[in-house]
């Protein structure tokens, strides 16, 4: 049942996530700037962007209608929420049992679903293209994701994300076939979802090949931190999913506040690692075009199911 | 006096349905009297039948004999738990139906409103009766009536030649079905000749003669639901049809095929092959896959949510096959937990795709147009509309909280839980299917991103929009209605299984509440918290507190200010409302990536054109494939019989007397 250092870890974790997602942004956009031999921006960038954004004046485009208003709130409610059920330091959550990981991937949905009709709102033309692209990435990266969870679930027979991670953590360390291919799908799936290179370039200025930038071409001022910071929260969250899946070690699986502390330093390590490798990745790709997404989300559905094959077929005595 | 029996309410009240539509004919052009008067008394039966049928779940089965009837066949009637869920559904989403359309029906729109006013009540009332049917004949009756009684309300506006068209092909589909459903049941009899339900349930048919009965009804019930092939009336008659008929067909006369198919498959056919299970959830795949498929390239916007209902229809489709399967290898905690998804989409798709087409009436009365792409910007102009659209487009997009992520989940959790059945080629086949439909939920979401954006944001397409009006109070509470429908079954999954549970529970002879009792009315876990919840209540709080909190914080640390200006878009200079995507436009993405799943015809402009000019007509491959040959065909055997018409009597003649000396000799005692 809920205890109060179990609501307390709830809490601590909401926070810690919404402190540390901007850093990761950072960290990534530093490491990218070292592996291509630029002068690396201040780690702390992104807070001092939210903290500029906050203090300006919202100008807002003459056709927004309320539903564009409220947006970005909506998004950010719902990352707040991602955040708050997938587990990073430790799998004692009161708020995981709201939703599953079937419902996990609603969340991202319902996010995306707002932030594409917030796009469509101002009825600009790169607008609207950004709320169309974004819906095509996330109609082909939404079912392959669904297929790497279900792999995940297949094995350890629940779909609660809490008891996944810790049926992974139990598991003696032996690299399973199926394992592999969903992690490689949801790297994909990753990549495309929080718009990074080879899908969408987060620090492109041409337009033509924008499609998250696109979508957040009018807004400005609080609004705009808020995307910023749901956006950032959206990373945090789908690398600590991916941390806690697939390499979950080190997560409390208790209340316990020692275990909680160890946990932290361990997961500033692992964040710091695949924020590295992110970065690595953006550097080694170019963007591909927009309609090679397709290819590149249709590998990772294949991937993705093929794992889920060898998960009944290889390895269902395991 | 004994006191009122549930079955005697809900035949009262199929009674004063008949009444209010005949009372339509006292005064047919007195347009005040029928909209204002008779439709909201109309919706306050509807109201009744709803709350007796809720009532009734979890008791006994009622029967009842009527006096009409064949001599020697009397109606049977009967009200068990199957019946209750749907008369549930029928009641309250027809509640809202009628309010709306108090306010919708106006003068000089085809039909005089007090025969559309009988129409529209024989409607309701036959799909009342055919829920209540307990013989083949009363069945057969009602089910008839349902068909002309939908015939004629899609048919209003007679005066436009593709609408008699619809109709027309409406009217055949049905009753090509109608015959396949005549034939199963004459099946089911096994020859005794004993029409009721009863007597079907007795009989023990070999698993040759049930297959031949459930492939029967699969095919009948099926044309009205609109499973592929035999899907075709439905993007036509759909847009063709006042909103309020699209809402009542799509929301609940295709549940009643729904309930026929689960009527035929689970209670008269006692035994479940299954492979049954295979056949269903092949064509629910296909279904659901090439309804999303169309329906995002649509430009219409009720041709899109009639397409979208084949979608969901399909979803429906593959959820009774995966019971099927359960049920046949005798896994019944499983089959009920897909059991429960089928019976859950039911009332959410009846309570979102409703409220939809109730919103695309709205639009259209407003602004008289229904293609997408002479639409925009409605937002502005018609708040209620588009905020109350917006329930039902997240619901039909599958996401949580509302209605339309419970039912997705539980079928996504039905897959999920496959594996264990003693087919090894069935396990493979199962989570392959369930990625599938991943993929059709996920592209429902692009459907009614397409939908709500075209018609509501942006900028206004055509100029007239300016002068749209919001809907009037009559619409809005049926919409409302509707929406808090949507709403409650999002938010309190575990209160409305263990309602619907009895019929899962007369079906398979388990269910899921009691699992559900032991948890809190907020959770929603059929297996237990450990392996599967889902708690929409926490879920909608946490992100309303991490909203507000965010919100509050945003104000009082920093400021409020807003400047008005105009829109940025990267300093382009062009901002009119042609620069916004079309309908077209949105949907190209689809259309190339799924290039081969339509017919296409293009004209693209070409440098050089001085009147350069843009087209797309995206067709159903169905047509060219199946039902133009099929049309040819029976145009060259028309042809073949008119040799025997020469128009002279004396030869007809000579015919009838033929006949009658071949009956003599064949027919001999």
């Amino acid at each position: 049942m809920i205890s109060v250092s179990g609501l307390l870890g709830q809490t601590f974790a909401i926070l810690l996530a919404l402190l540390l997602a901007p850093l990761l942004s950072g960290w990534v956009g530093q490491c990218r700037a070292w592996l291509q031999s630029r002068s690396a921006p201040p780690l702390l960038l992104p807070y001092y962007m939210l903290h500029k954004l906050f203090h300006k004046d919202v100008v807002l485009a003459n056709g927004a209608s309320s539903l564009f208003r409220a947006a970005p709130f909506v998004i950010f409610g719902c990352m707040v929420l991602a955040c708050a059920i997938i587990p990073s330091l430790s799998t004692d959550l009161p708020l995981a049992p709201a939703a599953d990981a079937l419902a996990l991937v609603g969340v991202f949905g319902l996010a995306r679903i707002f932030i594409s009709l917030a796009a469509m709102d101002v009825g600009t033309s790169f607008g609207s293209l950004g709320g169309r692209r974004e819906m095509l990435v996330g109609f082909l990266a939404e079912p392959a994701l669904l297929m790497v969870i279900f792999t995940l679930a297949l094995t350890a027979q629940s779909t609660s994300v809490a008891t996944i991670v810790e049926t992974m953590a139990r598991r003696d360390f032996v690299i399973y076939p199926s394992l592999a291919f969903a992690g490689i799908a949801f790297t994909f799936v990753s990549l495309a979802e929080n718009a990074r290179v080879p899908v969408d370039n987060p620090a492109t200025h041409l337009e033509l090949t924008m499609i998250h930038e696109a979508m957040i071409l009018e807004y400005s001022g609080r609004h705009l931190a808020l995307i910023e910071w749901a956006a950032s929260l959206k990373m945090y969250a789908y690398s600590c999913l991916g941390l806690a899946l697939f390499f979950p070690w080190g997560i409390a699986a208790g209340d316990s506040f020692a275990a909680l502390v160890a946990a932290i330093p361990l997961l500033l390590f692992k964040l710091a690692i695949g924020g590295f490798l992110l970065a690595v990745i953006e550097t080694i790709n170019a963007k591909m075009r927009i309609f090679r997404a397709p290819e590149f989300l249709g590998t990772a559905f294949l991937l993705a199911v093929l794992g889920l094959l060898v998960r009944l077929l290889l390895e269902s005595r395991v | 006096m004994t006191s009122l029996l549930p079955i005697d309410t809900l035949l009262t009240a199929a009674c004063t349905w008949l009444a209010i539509g005949l009372l339509g004919l006292v005064a047919p052009r007195n347009t005040r009297f029928i909209s204002k008067t008779l439709f909201p008394l109309g919706a306050l039966v509807g109201v009744l039948v709803g709350l007796v049928a809720l009532g009734s779940l979890g008791g006994p089965a009622q029967t009842a004999v009527l006096v009409i009837g064949l001599p020697d066949l009397p109606f049977h009637m009967r009200l068990d738990n199957l019946s209750a869920v749907f008369a549930l559904l029928l009641g309250f989403v027809s509640a809202g139906i009628s309010i709306f359309a108090a306010g919708y029906f106006r003068k000089g729109e085809g039909t005089a409103p007090g025969v559309l006013c009988l129409e529209y009540h024989v409607f309701l009332a036959s799909m009342l009766l055919v829920l209540l049917a307990d013989d083949a004949y009363a069945f057969m009756v009602a089910w008839e009536t349902m068909a002309l009684s939908s015939f004629f309300l899609v048919t209003t506006d007679h005066r436009h030649e593709e609408i008699r068209r619809a109709g027309f092909l409406y009217l055949l589909i049905a009753h090509i079905g109608a015959i396949a459903i005549l034939l199963s049941f004459a099946v089911m009899t096994g020859g005794a000749g004993d029409y009721s339900f009863a007597g079907m349930r007795s009989q023990g048919l070999s698993p040759f003669w049930a297959s031949a009965a459930y492939l029967l009804a699969l095919a009948g019930f099926g044309a009205k639901a609109g499973l592929v092939p035999l899907h075709v009336w439905l993007p036509e008659a759909h847009p063709a049809a006042p909103s309020p008929v699209s809402a009542m067909m799509s929301g609940v006369m295709l549940k009643t095929a729904i309930y026929g198919l689960l009527r035929v498959s689970f209670d008269l056919l006692h035994e479940t092959i299954w492979w049954w299970g295979v056949v269903a959830l092949a064509v629910g795949l296909v279904t659901a896959l090439f309804g999303v498929l169309y329906s995002t390239v649509q430009n219409d916007m009720k041709r899109l949510l009639a397409y979208s209902s084949i979608e969901n229809i399909g979803l429906i489709a593959v959820g009774i096959g995966l019971t099927q399967i359960f049920h046949a290898y005798r896994m019944e905690a499983l089959a009920a937990l897909a059991m429960t998804a089928v019976l859950y989409h039911c009332l959410a798709h009846a309570g979102f795709k409703s409220l939809l087409f109730l919103c695309t009436g709205s639009v259209l009365h407003a602004t008289r147009e229904r293609s997408l792409g002479k639409l925009g910007g409605l937002i502005h102009r018609m708040p209620w509309v588009a905020w109350l659209a917006l329930a039902g487009v997240i619901a039909s997009a599958g996401l949580p909280p509302l209605s339309g992520f419970v039912s997705e989940w539980l079928l996504l959790q039905s897959f999920l839980f496959s594996p264990g059945l003693p087919h090894p080629w069935l396990n493979m086949v199962v989570p392959v299917a369930a990625a599938l439909v991943a993929l059709v939920a996920a592209l429902a979401g692009f459907a009614m991103v397409k939908f709500y954006g075209i018609i509501f944001l942006g900028q206004m397409r055509e100029p007239g929009l300016k002068d749209a009006k919001d809907a009037g109070p009559w619409e809005k509470s049926g919409l409302v209605w509707l929406a808090l429908i949507t709403l409650l079954l999002g938010i309190l999954p575990s209160t409305v299984i263990s309602r619907i549970d009895a019929a899962t529970r007369q079906l398979l002879g388990t269910g899921l509440a009691d699992k559900l009792e032991q948890q809190g009315w907020w959770m929603l876990a059929p297996i237990s918290p450990e392996r599967a919840s889902y708690e929409p209540v926490i879920f909608l709080v946490t992100i309303a507190v991490a909203l507000l909190l965010g919100r509050w914080l945003v104000r009082h640390l920093y400021h409020g200010r807003v400047r008005r200006t105009t829109a940025w878009d990267c300093g382009y200079y062009f901002q009119g409302p042609r620069a916004q995507d079309t309908a077209e436009g949105f949907s190209q993405p689809i259309r190339r990536i799924f290039g081969p799943m339509f017919r296409m015809q293009r004209h693209l402009p070409t440098a050089r054109d001085t009147a350069p000019y843009y087209t797309v007509k995206v067709e159903d491959h169905f047509w060219y494939w199946l039902y133009l040959p099929l049309a040819k065909l029976v145009g060259r055997v028309s042809t073949l019989v008119t040799i025997l018409q020469g128009g002279r009597i004396a030869v007809y003649l000579m015919y009838s007397f033929v006949t009658l000396l071949v009956l003599l000799l064949v027919a001999r005692p």
